[in-house]
């Protein structure tokens, strides 16, 4: 183990990263999932600015302050307002139930960590190790999405497979260039408000938040 | 210089239409917008014709014969549908069904949806394409929606979803084509340039770009709509307002196509084998059979077309899987003759469906007596994609399965079953929904029907004769693919 | 080696004598963080003497069995006490200071207890013993994991060689031991009867577990159990500190660190024992059925670490 302190606290903020991603598929109440969600972008900003420090790759810097911005701030307390507004916040009914969802994200994890090795070992990166880690939280966040049957519990795993990605592309590449980065937060932050004026015409619609209602569309 | 005016004209427009989009002559200034942005399309059409390609702008933009082509015929659609939605739109409101707020909300998306096509279709960088490409969704996911019925509201949940968590798999694509370019050509912006990659492909790393290559297909292939990902389309097209399904149709699953063309490029310099033609060839088999079947049980008359759209687009992807310089000719030529004719036949859709008051087909009927030129129009567009000759998509279908069987005999039954069916049932639809008997009421407005006709007689025209400098243009573009 | 068997059973003594006193505390710490008067610290032991002089009474179809748990169970409390190293590493005891055989040795214990609730035949103590397998059936195993986790970091499954390789070599943060200190806490509530598995201070039969068990028994045979009960969580916070926090505890032979191991000891004791009763107060008694999702996540955790280090320390 020759890592330096640096590495070694980037290492554990990407354990923390795989175990947020984890509790999140545990979780059953929707605020309980947006806290999770702003803990796991402050993990992912801790991360990169720590990078960015140990590396003196400096455009990370924006790419944290950013996920600071957005993810730990301004999304969790947009979607803490929203869930007042909607009044929504019951329990979050997986569509199967979270021992077997969490079995199967076991066995995502590992499939994840497999398909990374031959990867990792060829980053010249000191942080390649975690890029395992990434493609776990991007794989955990996508069964959240599907197991999932209400809205704003599908819109949080998209963002944390969102997260997942941002800590793919750090730890393989000390992240991607920062046009790139900007155009994905834009696209990002304009998808949640689109999706926030989308809730209030579903909720007018169908008088819930809830998808199983949304079964009409199905190839007969 | 000519780049900047085709981005910046349907982003000002978008801009626009946002501020005063609830002026009554909103539709005409979209209409204006887009013949501006297909002017400034023309002249750089012009420009790369006679100097080859360029780069722009520091090396951001970069078009070639390959994309220029693509921007000319989104521009031209982009107008021509813009010019339908004029009438169409103005009686969805008078049947109450839009209000000026979804209006100007449908105006102002629409011509930021071109816009951020247009910088998809010219970005240099593989990463701004997937930012373009994002914002091309997030865009239309509004208008999806724009009626406010249940079912429309499930579709566009539907395809942001989908389409979001397909553009995630091609965000790590892109992740992973970035972190195998930087190790050739150093870290920063210039690493993501399609120019720059492409000038080192040999280089760079086979496993982690076939690895990138797989997402990269899966992510745009799902925008593509090819099969097994196509659950969105059909959805999003048959629940938004028409002039929307023409353009998603006709434009929005040949930009997510190009992305995946532009990645294979690099892709096949890189690897050497035929990975990356071999996957889109089995995807694009899987999606013409699957939508074939498909087409058979549908009752909706968007949705079948729908399914018809994935039928296409999975003929083309087939055909770019081929590879070879007449099989990418054939599918450059089917996405165009694709995109026009699929157009037109959603304009007569849009115009029958509002004068029976539903788009389901069994109360769709005996339209030659009620109003000749929808019916006629909805007939010939019908005849022109299912690739009755002398229609330009009969040109196009059968220089691709005449180099299947030449290649691939294989895959020549599935295809020619696949065509057979989607033949039968498309034409055994539509048929009745033109010559049966009806009662129903004429509409009190005169339809849009020039575009319909321009978009016909341009496939007609192509199936008869490709003017020289067309073919060598198409020409270019296929060798550019790797012909 | 005759220091080395003094101190074996100083540490001993000093858990035996202790772990009221831990007990003590975290009630102590739980009822202020309620908002309650505590009751003094020395509770624990108070009850203990009253126990004993109380006189016993036993159920007429008690079997030897029955007088015969409570010692077997504080005797295995107490041998576990004695090979945790809790102030002093690679005493005479630790070549049997192996994980495995800990495990073994709690098994031991519950098993003679579920054997003694059965024993007189109420309904109550079949109910608590069955409940109690159910739980410790799925608790083993995460438990094992636990330790399995630490022990590829060690590469072995000794006590003292895990806690000789975190606490005496170089400094390293291992993440998949962050893992691991979750699923232990999650294990350790359910092994130790604690909110969220089960509430050590109600007789509800509906949620009762540990308590259900312990029913029947009164005077000397309830306060060897109630004994047993502080030292065992007495053996596993020493677990916990020699697994995840294992700085302080001396070297072998090295007497000068003694005081300032002892020292430390504490420190951690009265940390882990508020941080215990925080936990408590802030979580809610589940369901019983909820129980084996709970230790299903905490197995799934443990399994997580161990994968965590294969990818991120190896």
């Amino acid at each position: 183990m020759a890592l330096s302190y640096t590495l070694q606290v980037v290492n554990l903020l990407a354990a923390l990263l795989l175990l947020i991603a984890f509790a999140m598929l545990s979780q059953r109440r929707i605020a309980g999932l947006v806290t999770l969600f702003a803990w796991q972008g402050g993990a992912l900003a801790a991360s990169t600015a720590i990078v960015a420090w140990s590396t003196g790759q400096h455009h990370l810097y924006y790419s944290a302050v950013l996920t600071v911005v957005l993810k730990v701030v301004a999304m969790p307390w947009y979607f803490f307002r929203l869930i007042k507004r909607l009044d929504v916040d019951r329990e979050v009914e997986p569509m199967i139930n979270i021992p077997t969802t969490m079995l199967i994200g076991i066995v995502l994890v590992i499939f994840a960590f497999n398909l990374a090795l031959p990867i990792s070992q060829m980053a010249g990166t000191v942080t390649r190790s975690t890029l395992g880690i990434a493609m776990a939280s991007v794989l955990l966040a996508f069964l959240m999405m599907i197991t999932r049957s209400k809205a704003i519990p599908q819109v949080i795993g998209f963002l944390a497979m969102e997260n997942g990605l941002f800590f793919a592309a750090t730890s393989a590449s000390y992240g991607m260039p920062l046009v790139v980065e900007m155009g994905v937060a834009l696209d990002v932050l304009v998808g949640v408000f689109v999706l926030g004026i989308f809730f209030f015409q579903i909720r007018e619609t169908f008088d819930s938040l809830d998808l199983k209602h949304m079964e009409k569309l199905k190839e007969r | 210089m000519e780049i900047y005016w085709v981005l910046g004209i349907p982003l000002a427009g978008g801009l626009f239409l946002a501020l005063w989009g609830n002026r009554g002559n909103a539709p005409e200034i979209n209409a204006l917008f887009s013949l501006l942005t297909l002017l400034a399309a023309a002249a750089l059409t012009a420009r790369i014709v006679a100097e080859g390609p360029i780069m722009v702008g520091d090396g951001w933009f970069f078009i070639d014969s390959f994309n220029v082509f693509l921007v000319a015929l989104t521009a031209f659609v982009a107008f021509t549908t813009a010019l339908f939605s004029r009438p169409y739109m103005r009686i969805e409101k008078e049947h109450g069904r839009l209000n000026d707020q979804r209006l100007r909300l449908y105006h102002a998306s629409y011509q930021i949806f071109i816009g951020a096509m247009l910088l998809a279709l010219t970005t240099n960088n593989m990463g701004i394409l997937w930012v373009s490409m994002e914002g091309a969704t997030l865009a239309t996911v509004l208008l999806v929606s724009l009626y406010r019925t249940p079912a429309s509201l499930e579709a566009a949940w539907k395809y942001f979803i989908l389409c979001g968590v397909g553009i995630a798999q091609a965000l790590f694509g892109t992740i992973l084509l970035y972190f195998a370019a930087e190790k050739v050509l150093g870290a920063g912006g210039t690493a993501l340039l399609w120019t720059h990659l492409n000038g080192v492909k040999e280089q760079l790393e086979p496993t982690v770009l076939s690895l990138a290559f797989v997402f990269l297909l899966v992510g745009y292939g799902t925008k593509v709509g090819l099969a097994p990902l196509h659950n969105w389309l059909p959805d999003a097209h048959a629940e938004g307002p028409t002039p929307i399904s023409a353009v998603l149709s006709g434009l929005l699953l040949n930009v997510a196509l190009y992305a995946v063309m532009r990645s294979k490029v690099l892709v096949d310099g890189a690897l050497g084998t035929d990975l990356a033609g071999n996957l889109m060839m089995g995807f694009g088999l899987l999606s013409v059979v699957v939508a074939a079947f498909l087409i058979k049980r549908q009752t909706d008359v968007k949705r079948m077309f729908a399914y018809s759209s994935i039928e296409h687009m999975g003929l083309v992807t087939f055909a770019f899987g081929m590879g070879g310089a007449v099989a990418s000719f054939a599918g450059l030529l089917h996405m165009t003759m694709h995109s026009l004719t699929k157009s037109a036949i959603f304009f007569a859709v849009g115009h029958a469906t509002q004068s029976a008051g539903t788009q389901l087909m069994d109360g769709i009927r005996g339209l030659i007596k009620t109003h000749p030129t929808i019916g006629w129009s909805l007939m010939l567009g019908t005849v022109a994609i299912l690739g009755v000759p002398p229609f330009g998509v009969f040109a196009s279908e059968f220089l691709i399965i005449t180099t299947a069987m030449h290649e691939h005999p294989w895959a020549t039954p599935f295809l020619l079953t696949a065509l057979g069916v989607a033949f039968a049932s498309i034409f055994g639809k539509v048929q009745p929904m033109v010559f049966g008997e009806t009662e129903l009421p004429r509409l009190p407005h005169q339809p849009a029907l020039t575009p319909v006709f321009v978009h016909l007689g341009l496939v007609l025209m192509l199936g008869l004769f490709i003017p020289p400098y067309l073919a060598d243009w198409y020409r270019q573009a296929a060798a550019l693919l790797g012909g | 080696m005759t220091t080395g068997i003094l101190l074996q059973v100083l540490q001993t003594l000093l858990a035996i004598l202790l772990a009221p006193l831990l007990m003590g505390w975290v009630n102590q710490c739980r009822a202020w963080l309620q908002g309650r008067s505590a009751p003094p610290i020395t509770q624990p032991y108070r009850v203990i003497r009253k126990l004993f002089h109380k006189d016993a009474v036993i159920a007429h179809d008690a079997s030897p069995l029955f007088r015969f748990a409570p010692y077997m169970i504080f005797a295995c409390m107490a041998l576990a006490a004695g090979i945790v190293p809790t102030i002093v590493n690679d005493l005479p005891f630790s070549p049997a200071a192996d994980v495995i055989a800990l495990v073994g040795i709690f098994a031991l214990a519950r098993v003679f207890l579920a054997l003694a609730a059965m024993d007189i035949g109420t309904s109550f103590g079949t109910l608590g013993a069955r409940r109690e397998m159910l739980i410790s059936f799925l608790a083993e195993p995460a438990l094992l994991m636990v330790f399995f986790t630490a022990s590829l970091i060690s590469q072995s499954t000794e006590l003292p060689v895990i806690v000789e390789t975190l606490a005496h070599k170089q400094f390293v943060i291992y993440p998949s031991l962050a893992f691991a200190a979750v699923a232990f806490w999650m294990v350790s509530t359910a092994e130790n009867a604690r909110i969220p598995v089960d509430n050590p201070t109600t007789h509800l039969e509906l949620t009762m577990i540990h308590e259900a068990m312990i029913l029947e028994y009164s005077a000397r045979h309830l306060a060897l159990i109630e004994w047993a009960v502080a030292l065992k969580l007495f053996v596993y916070s020493a677990l916990g500190i020699a697994l995840f926090l294992p700085w302080g505890i001396a070297q072998a032979g090295d007497l000068a660190a003694l005081p300032l191991a002892v020292l430390a000891l504490l420190g951690k004791l009265l940390a882990g024992g508020a941080g215990l009763a925080f936990l408590e107060t802030i979580s809610a008694k589940m369901r019983l059925f909820r129980a084996p999702e709970f230790l299903g996540t905490a197995f799934l955790l443990a399994v997580l670490g161990m994968l965590t280090h294969f990818i991120l320390e190896v």
